[in-house]
């Protein structure tokens, strides 16, 4: 936790940087990730994420101007639970117990489990954003799809205000 | 115990739905008496709240695993507080293959 030069007048406020822009920053700074990717890796949209990171850098950077204390918490977050993968069934679980631990898979009670973790997407090609046309129902790269105050679906020419999207890992 | 499958349709033979909020059917299978009930899902074509609304259906139950396909960001926090197991199985699988793997469990 960085100390501001002033840290032990009492009447300075340190400058609360909360979770999950923290989180923002990390991923964004330290993980080197796009927005995109970042905001698809916190399960929040990019606009969202954004919004949060400029928050971050503002705080931060008040922190520094001001030689404030820089304190990280709060904020509306949540802490996933474990999951794990079964190679004997294939199937993804939880542990909604955090006391116990798993030994066995909850579907198929096969012992040969792994432990997952949370896998950040890297590269732009795992997070190609897809759009699916609502007139032909066509799987579409976002990219494909031009641009002119609407877009147009470039397998049946139908224009859209606003298109469902799509990840490919989801 | 009973647990909650997602299904595609009503009958046995069905596919696992890969969506949870707006999935067909709720399979509520209880492995003590075996048997299986096939619930219609009231939120199949909500506008929003799908999750939540799917998730109190399926608390109102007394629900200890779940089934499905994915789970939103907006059903994962409220599941792991009621303190309910997900379960996701990305193939193709059908109810009886499910009911069959939870038998072989016990």
């Amino acid at each position: 936790m960085p100390y501001g030069l002033q840290h032990e007048q009492e009447d300075i406020a340190p400058v609360l940087l909360h979770y999950e822009e923290y989180e923002s920053l990390r991923l964004c700074d330290y993980d080197g990730l796009t927005h995109q990717e970042a905001s698809f890796a916190m399960g929040i949209s990019r606009p969202t994420f954004t919004r949060i990171y400029a928050v971050a850098r503002q705080k931060v950077a008040m922190a520094l101007a001001e030689a404030r204390q820089l304190r990280i918490e709060g904020g509306k977050i949540y802490y996933d639970s474990e999951w794990h993968i079964c190679r004997n069934c294939g199937c993804y679980f939880n542990n909604p117990d955090k006391e116990e631990t798993v030994v066995k898979c909850a579907l198929c009670g096969s012992s040969d489990i792994d432990s997952e973790n949370d896998t950040i997407p890297s590269g732009n090609s795992e997070c190609v954003e897809y759009r699916v046309c609502e007139h032909c129902g066509a799987v579409v790269n976002q990219q494909l799809f031009t641009i002119e105050g609407y877009y147009t679906c470039p397998a049946c020419k139908h224009q859209h205000h606003h298109c469902r999207r799509k990840h490919n890992n989801y | 115990m009973k647990v909650a499958i997602t299904s595609e349709g009503n009958s046995p033979e069905s596919k696992v739905d890969q969506r949870f909020g707006r999935c067909s059917y709720f399979v509520i299978y209880d492995t003590e008496t075996k048997s299986t009930e096939f619930i219609p899902n009231p939120n199949r074509n909500a506008r929003e709240g799908a999750g939540p609304a799917s998730v109190q259906l399926i608390a109102a139950k007394n629900i200890s695993k779940v089934v499905s396909g994915e789970f939103g960001v907006k059903i994962k926090p409220i599941l792991d507080s009621l303190k309910i197991q997900m379960i996701s199985v990305k193939d193709e699988k059908s109810i009886t293959e499910i009911i069959q793997l939870i038998e072989n469990n016990k």
